[in-house]
């Protein structure tokens, strides 16, 4: 069994779901090939020798990786496949993007979201919003995934760098282009990797309303995420949803802020380990699932949470 | 500008799905079906374009048993011109599905191609971007906002930490965000008008694709269920809780 997974990463900075999506390789194989591709990008690979369980890294460094189109990546990939068995990467708008076109390409059916890893050919994957667990045998000789990195806890560095090989492939198809990013940038911690999420909803009311929370979670070190409700009223930016077809976070603490906990929000968070829920309505769904839940007005609770927690 | 709206039957979006008693599989037998809302948006996006634009036909096209033409008639009622079924007596995986469906994109040659971006049955998010790949066209995924200027399509895209706009030359696939629009929904007369548009109905068969599936289903099962909670009084109750028995602040 031969691994290879594909990084993520931008301006300079290998993205931190790598991390999950080794270890969940180790699952597989100790034979790891990591692919950095892009342009400029050595450092990244650089930074990436030094990873745990890592036994290689591909450096593929040409300007037509610049944007990492799934265009041109997946090509890239497609040619380099024997002797990989399998071929990973992060469930996010990256690996998703990326890993169904090397799936046609390479004529093999993909598994999204697989987070747990039973054998080389027998995976779990959730489906209809988190409702159920697939339990998937792959019969392709290749088996291509992208994993939940949430479900996996990230490998450490280590001292030791394995080796670096350099790649001189470009593959420009030139089919598309990307002409602007716009980034959030903050200081709170990425809400994928957050230990606390302080998230809300609908009920929150405004983006005023929402300082309230991040300075929640400013005093828990945390971060801030939301309801489909609460992006849609332009009360924060839509990369913070969580849930269906948002991102999927499992921190350490969730707190759930006047979101009434709809199937599709539950299934972006009900894999934290501590879950808090506010809310007025007592039968408010999102109680299922909480562990402590406070019957209350939010109006009330934020400020006096904050206040009390010194 | 032709554009073809592939849709699929799906569970919904509030029902919860269940396992067979025996955990083989899904227990359908008795969901509410109805249109992927993913679909909807991707066929509300494609009208937009035909709203704006007079020489502009949208084809529903749908993989599937024979009840998709249910929401083949979704579509054309929301305004879509005409739909093709392809009939298929199980389910296919995502591969042959698209493989079917570049069949069809290769007879109709449309200058766009809008999917969901995931259905929300298996939440694959795949088949777009695999039909991209087979026919060797850009794909625009998770897209918010579709702006067609002559022959060059500019998206934005939804990812993770922000947001991309990018510029792909037609013929192209896109897949469809939720918030790339709100859907119409078909009125009365509308819903009747759409029983007379042409449906077309393709046996699997006579596509010649290779749908033999790749993967086995091994079981379903339910998630492990979180413990039930308590509540708490008061927000001092709440942080103690939080201090000395989940022990997650300090
Ligand atoms: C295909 C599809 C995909 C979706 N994907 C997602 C997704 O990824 N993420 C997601 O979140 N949703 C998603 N949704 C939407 C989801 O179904 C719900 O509509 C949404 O989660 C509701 O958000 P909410 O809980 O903030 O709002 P509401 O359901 O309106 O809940 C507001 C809650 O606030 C409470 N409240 C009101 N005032 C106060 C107060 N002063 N103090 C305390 N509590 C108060 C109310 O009791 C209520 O429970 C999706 C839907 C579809 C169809
Ligand atoms: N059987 C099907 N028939 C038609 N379109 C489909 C089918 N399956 C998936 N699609 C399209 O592909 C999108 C993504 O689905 P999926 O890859 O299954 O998550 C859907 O929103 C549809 O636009």
């Amino acid at each position: 069994m031969k691994v290879l997974i594909i990084a993520q990463h931008s301006e300079g900075v290998l993205d931190a779901t790598t991390l999950n999506v080794v270890r969940a390789a180790l699952a597989i194989s100790e034979d790891i090939s990591l692919l950095v591709a892009g342009c400029e990008c050595r450092e990244v690979a650089e930074d990436a020798r030094y990873l745990e369980g890592v036994t290689n890294v591909i450096l593929a460094d040409h300007p037509c990786y610049e944007s990492l189109s799934a265009e041109n990546l997946s090509s890239l990939v497609a040619e380099m496949v024997p002797p990989y068995s399998h071929i990973l990467a992060p469930a996010n708008t990256f690996g998703k993007n990326v890993m169904p076109r090397l799936g046609a390409l390479l004529d093999v059916q993909p598994l999204t979201d697989v987070l747990h890893i039973e054998g080389t050919d027998v995976f779990l994957r959730p489906i209809y919003a988190g409702n159920l667990i697939a339990r998937i045998q792959s019969n392709d000789n290749v088996k291509a995934m992208t994993v939940r990195t949430s479900a996996f806890p990230p490998v450490t560095r280590r001292t030791e760098a394995c080796t670096l090989e350099v790649v001189d492939k470009a593959f420009d198809l030139q089919l598309s282009r990307r002409t602007k990013i716009e980034i959030g940038r903050s200081d709170r911690p990425d809400l994928g990797t957050a230990r606390v999420v302080v998230s809300g909803g609908r009920a929150v009311g405004s983006s005023e309303n929402f300082k309230l929370l991040y300075s929640l979670a400013d005093k828990l070190n945390g971060s801030v995420g939301a309801s489909r409700a609460a992006v849609d009223a332009g009360f924060v930016p839509y990369d913070l949803q969580i849930g269906q077809s948002g991102r999927v976070v499992a921190p350490e603490l969730y707190i759930a802020v006047g979101i009434s906990g709809a199937i599709q929000h539950i299934a972006g968070m009900k894999d934290s380990k501590v879950v808090v829920a506010i809310n007025k309505d007592a039968d408010a769904p999102i109680f299922d699932i909480a562990d402590y839940g406070l019957v209350a007005d939010l109006f009330d609770v934020l400020p006096e949470l904050e206040a009390q927690l010194c | 500008m032709k554009i073809l709206v592939p849709v699929k039957r799906v569970i919904d979006y509030n029902v919860k799905a269940r396992p067979k008693d025996d955990g083989s599989d899904v227990d359908l037998s008795l969901a509410k079906m109805g249109l992927n809302p993913f679909c909807e948006i991707a066929i509300e996006a494609a009208l937009r374009i035909k709203d704006e634009n007079d020489q502009c036909e949208v084809i529903a096209v749908s993989v599937g048993e024979k009840q998709a033409q249910e929401q083949i008639r979704t579509a054309l009622a929301m305004g879509a011109d005409r739909g093709i079924l392809v009939e298929a007596d199980s389910p296919l995986e995502p591969l042959a599905v698209a493989k079917c469906l570049k069949i069809i994109a290769d007879r109709e040659c449309p200058d766009l191609l809008i999917f969901g971006k995931q259905g929300i049955d298996n939440d694959n998010n795949q088949t777009g971007q695999m039909v991209a790949a087979l026919c060797g066209y850009p794909q625009g995924t998770f897209c918010s906002a579709i702006d067609i200027v002559g022959d060059v399509v500019a998206i934005t895209r939804e990812v993770d930490g922000g947001s991309e706009v990018w510029e792909l030359p037609l013929p192209a696939v896109l897949t469809a965000d939720l918030r790339l629009n709100e859907p119409r929904y078909a009125s009365l007369p509308n819903i009747m008008k759409a029983k007379k548009k042409p449906l077309e109905v393709m046996a699997l068969g006579d596509l010649g694709v290779d749908t033999r599936p790749r993967q086995a289903l091994l079981g379903v099962s339910l998630p492990s269920e979180r413990k039930p909670g308590i509540k708490v009084d008061s927000v001092a109750d709440l942080i103690e809780k939080l201090k000395n028995e989940a022990k997650v602040i300090l």
